[in-house]
C-alpha cells in the first residue's frame, strides 16, 4: 500500500478537486486525512483474490429509454438560475487553459 | 539511420439520433444557444442520466461495420475533469468495457490492400461549446452537450501518412454506409485526434508520441503527419529528443507548431458510473441489428462488378459515398442502363456537384429523373447531344420526358420524314456526290452536317447515316 | 397542535369527514413550529405561504378517499429538490438555489395533494451524523436540546419527534435515516436500493443513496413508503419490482411467530454502549416471548465496513459534487478574475470542512496509483459484505441489532475528530453497502434518551420488516413516549 499522505500530496489532490487550503488549513486537513487514510488501509489485509468488485446495488440490467426527443422548454428558467449570462449563453471569465477535452 | 513511423488515430463520430445519449433533449443543430437543453444537460442537482437505446443500437451497427467484437456486458464510466462545457465536471464514457473491441477495416494504398486494426470503439457524450471572446469572457452553449458520440481508436499499425489518410477514408465510408452518422469533418460530425511517433527500424520500443491538433480535413491530417514525421526524423538525426507535446497544425505554412508540453498524464479518475445499470447485449439483439444493416460498400462494389457488369474502378467511385451509391441503385431500379447511369453519375453529375460545391442530396436531381433521361437516350428518343440540355433541366428538378416534349427535343428518326430532306440536300450538292464517288469520305460528314442543319439538329444521326449511305450508293 | 395523539389514517379520515380542514391543520402546524422550532431548529425553509395557499385549494376541491396525504403538511429534507422552493442541501454553495423541477418523490406526493410544510435541516450534502455539518444551523434533539439529533436527516427526525409534522422525508446513504430515527425515538425506514426513485435527490453516494420516511408509527411509515416507491424511467437504477401495499398486511398479530431473527455478534460487541446493548437485548427477548427464534450469527466483514464505505461514498461524492462549480447555478465567488478562480474560490468558499474532507478522500481514492488499492479494494469488500448477509439470510428472515452504538451525544463533543464520527456509522453502513432495506424503531431508553432497534431485511422484503416492527410496536409503549418540549405539549 501507498505511504501516508503528506502536505504535498494533499495539495495535489486539492488541485484535482479544485479546492484550495491556506497554510493553517493544510496542516489540519493533512493530519485528519492521514488519520482517516490509516483507517482506509485496514482493508488492505483482507484477502480479496478473485472477488468481483461491487460497484452498484441495482437489480436492473439493460435498462434503457427509447430514442424519443422531448424539448424541455426550460431554457429561460435554466438561464435565470445561472450566475451570469449574456444573449442566451452562460458567461464565465476567460478560459486560460485551452486544453478542454473532446476538442 | 532509418526510421519506422507509428500513427495512432482516435476518431470521434457524432450519431444522428433523435435525442441525446443520456437525456431526451433533441439532437439538433443551428438552434438558439441553450435551446436544446434541459436540467440533465445542465448537470442540475439531483438529475440522473438515462441511456438512449438508439445510441447503443447505432453503436453496435458501427461496431459490426468495423468487424469488431461486441462486448456482452458493457458499462459506462465517469471521466472526471473540470471545464465550462462539461457541466457535471465528468463525461459519461466507457473505459474498461468499451462497447466493442478488436475490429479491422481494409485500406488500399498504392494498389496494395491491407487490414488495419481497430483497438476499441466506445460510446460517450459530447461536451457543449465554449466561445471565447477577446474581452476576457467565454460563453457556454450546452446544445451540443450530450450529443452521442462513438470514439474509434486504431491499433498502432498505421505506418505512414498515406495509410492514415486511407484509414480515415475507409472508416468514414463504412460508418457512412451504416447510416448512423453524416461523418463530415467540415461539420464536426467527424473529428480526428492524431498522434505520431517514430523509432529506429528494428527497435522494440515505441518512440515518444506527439499529438497533433487542428486537423480539419483528411488532407490536413496527411500533410500534418508528413510534416511531423520529417520533423521528428530531423530532431533525432541531429541528436535531439522528442518531447511529449501537443502541436498545432498550421494550415497556411503546412507546419506543426508547439502548443504545450505535457507533464505526466492527465488524471481523469475513471470509475464505473453508478447511475446506469450494466448493459446486456445478447446475440439475438446483435443478430437483429445485423439483419437490418445496410449493405457495406465493399459488398456493393462486388455486386456492381459481378451483377451489373461495371468496371472495378467505376464501382469504387460510385461507392465513395452512400448518397451516390443509393442514387445509382435507385436509378438502375427504375430500369435505366447501369453502365450509362454510372457514366452520367461519374461524369456530368460529379462535374455538376463540383462546380456548384454541393452534395448530391442537396440538389434537385432525383434517381427517377436521371433514369428517365438515360432511358430516353437508350431508346433513341434523344441524342446524347440533346441530353446535355435535358441534364441541365433535371438539375432544376424537371421531369425529362415532359421537358423533351415541351422543347421539341424529340429526335427525328422516321425514314419517311427524313428521306425527302436527304433527297433535297443531295440535289443541292452535286459536287459532294461526285467527291463521294471519288472516295472522299469527308463528303459524307459534310452532307450529314447539312441534313442536321435542315432538321435543326433533331435528326437521329444513326438513321441519317443509314439512309444517306443507301441514297449515295444508289446514285 | 402537535401530531402526538394521531396518525395519518385518523387525520385523513378527519379531513375527509370535514372534522378539520386542511387550512386549520396547516395553520396549527405552523403555530406549533413557531413555538418549538426556535429550540429545535429543524426547518431551514418554511413554505408557509405556499402551504396555506395549497391547503385552501385542497379544502375547496375536497379530499378524495384514496389520497392518504391530501391536505396534510409533511416535511422534506433539504437535499430533495422542490420546484420553486429553495433547496440548499444545507450548503452555502446552494444558498441561493431554487430548483426548476420536482424530485419524483415530490411529484408523487403532489399527485396526492400533500402540503409541503418546508425544508428540513441536514448535514451539508447529507455528509455527517449530527447536523453539525449544516452550513446554516445545528438541529437540537427534542429529548435533550443539548444533544445532537443524529444525521444526516436530523432535521427530519427532530421535526417528527417534536411533533412539528407527522412525517418527514429523509435520505440514507450510510445510516442517515436510521441513526437520527434511533436518536429521536421515531420510526425510520431506508428501503431497498432501487425501491424509490433517486431522481431529484441531490446525489451523495449514488450507489448507496435511498429516500425514506421518518414517522411516529410503523403503519404511517408503511403507508408512506408504498406511496413513493416504484420504477421511474428517469432513474434507471430504480427497480421494476411490484410495490406491495405494505400497510395492508400489518394487522396480523401472529406476524412474528416462528420468525427467524439473526443477531450478528459484531453488532453487540466492542464499541457498543452497555446501556444500549441492554435495551437491544431486552427487545430481542421481547421478540422471543412473542414466538420469534433468536440466533446469534456472524457478519465477519462488518469491521471493514466503515473503511470500505468511506472510500466508496467519498469517491462517488467527489465526482457528484464536481458539478458545484459556480458556473450554471448556485453561488459563484465574488471578484473572480479568471476561470480557475471561479472554480477554486466558489468551491473553497462554498463547501464546509466535512464536505471538503470527503471530496479530498474520494479524489485521492480514485486518483492514479491509488484506485486499485482503495476504490477497487473497497468495492471487493463490498461484495464480501453482501455475501455475509446473503449467507445469513439463507436461514433467517431478519437481522437485528442496535442502529447506533450509543444514544445521541452532546452537541460539539465529536466534531473535532472526524474519524470517531465515522466509526459511529459502523452498524448502519453495511446495509447501504449491500443495498438492503434497514429500519430503526423505538426500542427503549438509555440515559433517558431513545434507543433504536435496527431491523434489516432481505432485498425488497420490507414487508417482513414492517410486520415485525408493527408487532413490536403494538406490544410495547416506547413509541407513545414524547419529549417534554415547550410548545403546546
Amino acid at each position: 500500500m501507498a505511504s501516508k499522505i503528506d502536505e504535498q500530496q494533499v495539495k495535489h489532490v486539492a488541485s484535482l478537486a479544485k479546492l484550495q487550503f491556506d497554510d493553517d488549513q493544510l496542516g489540519k486537513f493533512t493530519t485528519q486525512l492521514e488519520s482517516i487514510i490509516d483507517l482506509f488501509e485496514t482493508i488492505d489485509k483482507v484477502d480479496t483474490t478473485d472477488v468481483k468488485p461491487m460497484t452498484s446495488a441495482t437489480d436492473q440490467v439493460n435498462a434503457m429509454r427509447e430514442d424519443i426527443a422531448v424539448n424541455s422548454n426550460q431554457r429561460e428558467a435554466l438561464l435565470n438560475n445561472a450566475p451570469d449570462t449574456e444573449e442566451g449563453y452562460i458567461k464565465v471569465p476567460a478560459i486560460i487553459d485551452e486544453s478542454g477535452d473532446g476538442e | 539511420m532509418n526510421f519506422e513511423t507509428t500513427i495512432g488515430l482516435e476518431v470521434h463520430v457524432e450519431l444522428k439520433t433523435n435525442s441525446k445519449i443520456f437525456s431526451p433533449s433533441p439532437v439538433q443543430f443551428g438552434s438558439e444557444p441553450n435551446a436544446n437543453t434541459n436540467v440533465i444537460d445542465w448537470g442540475y442537482p439531483g438529475v440522473l442520466p438515462s441511456t438512449n437505446k438508439g445510441v447503443v443500437e447505432d453503436g453496435i451497427k458501427a461496431a459490426l461495420a468495423l468487424h469488431a467484437e461486441v462486448e456482452q456486458h458493457p458499462h459506462f464510466d465517469r471521466k472526471n475533469y473540470f471545464y465550462p462545457d462539461n457541466p457535471k465536471a465528468y463525461q459519461i464514457s466507457q473505459s474498461d468495457t468499451p462497447l466493442a473491441h478488436d475490429g479491422w477495416i481494409e485500406i488500399e494504398v498504392d494498389g496494395e490492400k491491407k487490414k488495419m486494426g481497430i483497438a476499441e470503439m466506445h460510446i460517450e457524450e459530447d461536451a457543449g461549446k465554449n466561445t471565447h471572446s477577446p474581452n476576457g469572457f467565454s460563453f457556454v452553449d450546452l446544445n451540443r452537450q450530450g450529443t452521442p458520440l462513438i470514439e474509434i481508436v486504431s491499433k498502432p499499425e498505421i505506418a505512414s501518412p498515406d495509410e492514415a489518410y486511407a484509414y480515415l477514408e475507409a472508416l468514414r465510408q463504412r460508418i457512412q454506409f451504416t447510416g448512423v452518422s453524416d461523418v463530415k469533418m467540415e461539420e464536426g460530425s467527424m473529428r480526428v485526434d492524431v498522434n505520431i511517433s517514430i523509432r529506429p527500424i528494428g527497435s522494440d520500443k515505441y518512440g515518444t508520441k506527439t499529438e497533433l491538433k487542428n486537423l480539419n480535413s483528411f488532407n490536413y491530417v496527411r500533410k500534418g503527419l508528413a510534416f511531423e514525421e520529417q520533423r521528428q526524423q530531423r530532431v533525432l538525426m541531429s541528436g535531439g529528443t522528442i518531447g511529449q507535446e501537443t502541436r498545432r497544425y498550421d494550415e497556411t505554412s503546412g507546419q506543426t507548431i508547439l502548443m504545450r508540453v505535457k507533464e505526466g498524464s492527465d488524471d481523469y479518475r475513471y470509475f464505473p458510473e453508478p447511475d446506469l445499470p450494466v448493459l446486456a447485449i445478447s446475440d439475438d439483439w446483435i443478430d437483429q441489428i445485423k439483419a437490418d444493416m445496410p449493405e457495406m460498400p465493399s459488398n456493393r462494389r462486388d455486386r456492381y462488378v459481378n451483377e451489373l457488369g461495371l468496371k472495378e474502378y467505376d464501382a469504387m467511385v460510385l461507392t465513395q459515398t452512400k448518397e451516390m451509391s443509393d442514387f445509382f441503385e435507385a436509378a438502375v431500379a427504375q430500369g435505366a442502363d447501369a453502365k450509362m447511369t454510372a457514366n452520367y453519375l461519374m461524369g456530368d453529375v460529379n462535374a455538376y456537384l463540383n462546380d456548384n460545391q454541393v452534395d448530391l442530396q442537396d440538389t434537385k436531381l432525383t434517381p427517377a429523373n436521371l433514369a428517365g433521361m438515360v432511358k430516353l437516350i437508350d431508346d433513341g428518343t434523344i441524342s446524347t447531344k440533346m441530353a446535355k440540355k435535358v441534364f441541365k433541366a433535371i438539375t432544376n428538378g424537371e421531369e425529362p420526358s415532359s421537358y423533351v416534349k415541351e422543347h421539341g427535343l424529340v429526335q427525328l428518326s422516321d425514314p419517311a420524314q427524313l428521306q425527302p430532306i436527304i433527297d433535297e440536300v443531295l440535289a443541292n450538292n452535286e459536287q459532294s456526290i461526285e467527291d463521294f464517288k471519288n472516295g472522299k469520305d469527308r463528303a459524307v460528314g459534310y452532307l450529314v452536317g447539312q441534313i442536321m442543319k435542315q432538321t435543326h439538329g433533331q435528326a437521329n444521326p444513326q438513321v441519317v447515316n443509314q439512309l444517306l449511305m443507301k441514297s449515295l450508293q444508289a446514285k | 397542535m402537535n401530531f402526538y395523539d394521531t396518525d395519518l389514517t385518523k387525520l385523513h379520515d378527519d379531513l375527509v369527514n370535514k372534522k378539520i380542514s386542511s387550512t386549520e391543520l396547516t395553520k396549527a402546524t405552523y403555530e406549533n413550529i413557531a413555538a418549538d422550532d426556535d429550540d429545535v431548529k429543524a426547518f431551514l425553509t418554511l413554505n408557509k405561504d405556499g402551504a396555506l395557499k395549497q391547503a385552501a385549494e385542497v379544502d375547496q376541491q375536497g379530499i378524495k378517499a384514496d389520497q392518504l396525504v391530501a391536505g396534510i403538511p409533511l416535511g422534506v429534507k433539504d437535499n430533495i429538490v422542490t420546484k420553486d422552493i429553495k433547496t440548499t442541501a444545507a450548503s452555502k454553495i446552494l444558498s441561493n438555489f431554487t430548483p426548476i423541477y420536482d424530485a419524483t418523490v415530490i411529484e408523487k406526493l403532489k399527485a396526492q395533494n400533500f402540503i409541503n410544510a418546508g425544508k428540513l435541516n441536514l448535514d451539508e450534502f447529507a455528509m455527517g451524523g449530527s447536523t453539525e455539518n449544516s452550513a446554516f444551523q445545528t438541529t437540537h434533539n427534542p429529548w435533550d436540546l443539548t444533544r445532537v439529533p443524529g444525521g444526516s436527516s436530523g432535521g427530519s427526525a427532530a421535526a417528527v419527534a417534536a411533533g412539528e409534522v407527522i412525517a418527514a422525508l429523509g435520505t440514507d446513504t450510510g445510516g442517515s435515516i436510521r441513526l437520527p430515527a434511533s436518536y429521536n425515538g421515531v420510526v425510520g425506514m431506508k428501503p431497498t436500493y432501487g425501491r424509490v426513485s433517486r431522481w431529484g435527490i441531490i446525489a451523495f453516494g449514488s450507489s448507496l443513496d435511498q429516500v425514506g420516511w421518518l414517522t411516529r408509527s410503523v403503519k404511517d411509515n408503511a403507508q408512506l413508503t408504498s406511496l413513493i416507491s416504484g420504477h421511474d424511467d428517469r432513474d434507471l437504477t430504480s427497480s421494476t419490482k411490484e410495490v406491495p401495499n405494505f400497510a395492508s398486511q400489518l394487522n396480523d398479530d401472529t406476524n412474528v411467530k416462528g420468525l427467524r431473527i439473526a443477531v450478528p455478534k459484531e453488532y453487540l460487541g466492542e464499541g457498543v454502549d452497555e446501556n444500549v446493548k441492554e435495551v437491544i437485548q431486552a427487545a430481542l427477548k421481547h421478540y422471543e416471548s412473542l414466538g420469534a427464534i433468536i440466533d446469534e450469527v456472524s457478519l465477519p466483514n462488518t469491521k471493514y465496513g466503515v473503511a470500505a464505505y468511506y472510500i466508496i461514498s467519498s469517491s462517488e461524492a467527489s465526482s457528484n459534487l464536481q458539478r458545484f462549480d459556480g458556473i450554471r447555478y448556485g453561488v459563484r465567488a465574488k471578484d473572480v478574475e479568471n476561470l480557475e478562480d471561479v472554480y477554486v474560490r466558489s468551491r473553497s468558499e462554498g463547501f464546509g470542512d466535512e464536505v471538503k474532507r470527503r471530496i479530498m478522500l474520494g479524489t485521492f481514492s480514485l486518483s492514479a496509483g491509488f484506485y486499485d488499492a482503495y476504490f477497487i479494494k473497497a468495492s471487493q469488500i463490498r461484495t464480501l459484505i453482501r455475501q455475509d448477509f446473503e449467507k445469513v439470510f439463507e436461514d433467517h428472515d431478519l437481522v437485528m441489532g442496535p442502529a447506533g452504538p450509543t444514544v445521541a451525544y452532546k452537541i460539539g463533543s465529536n466534531i473535532t475528530d472526524p474519524k470517531a464520527m465515522y466509526m459511529n456509522d459502523v452498524l448502519t453502513v453495511p446495509v447501504n453497502m449491500a443495498g438492503l432495506p434497514g429500519m430503526s424503531i423505538p426500542a427503549g431508553f438509555a440515559d433517558n434518551m431513545p434507543v433504536g432497534l435496527q431491523i434489516i431485511g432481505k432485498p425488497f422484503d420490507e414487508q417482513t420488516m414492517y410486520n415485525a416492527a408493527y408487532t413490536f410496536e403494538q406490544s410495547t409503549d416506547f413509541h407513545k413516549q414524547t419529549p417534554k418540549l415547550g410548545g403546546q405539549n
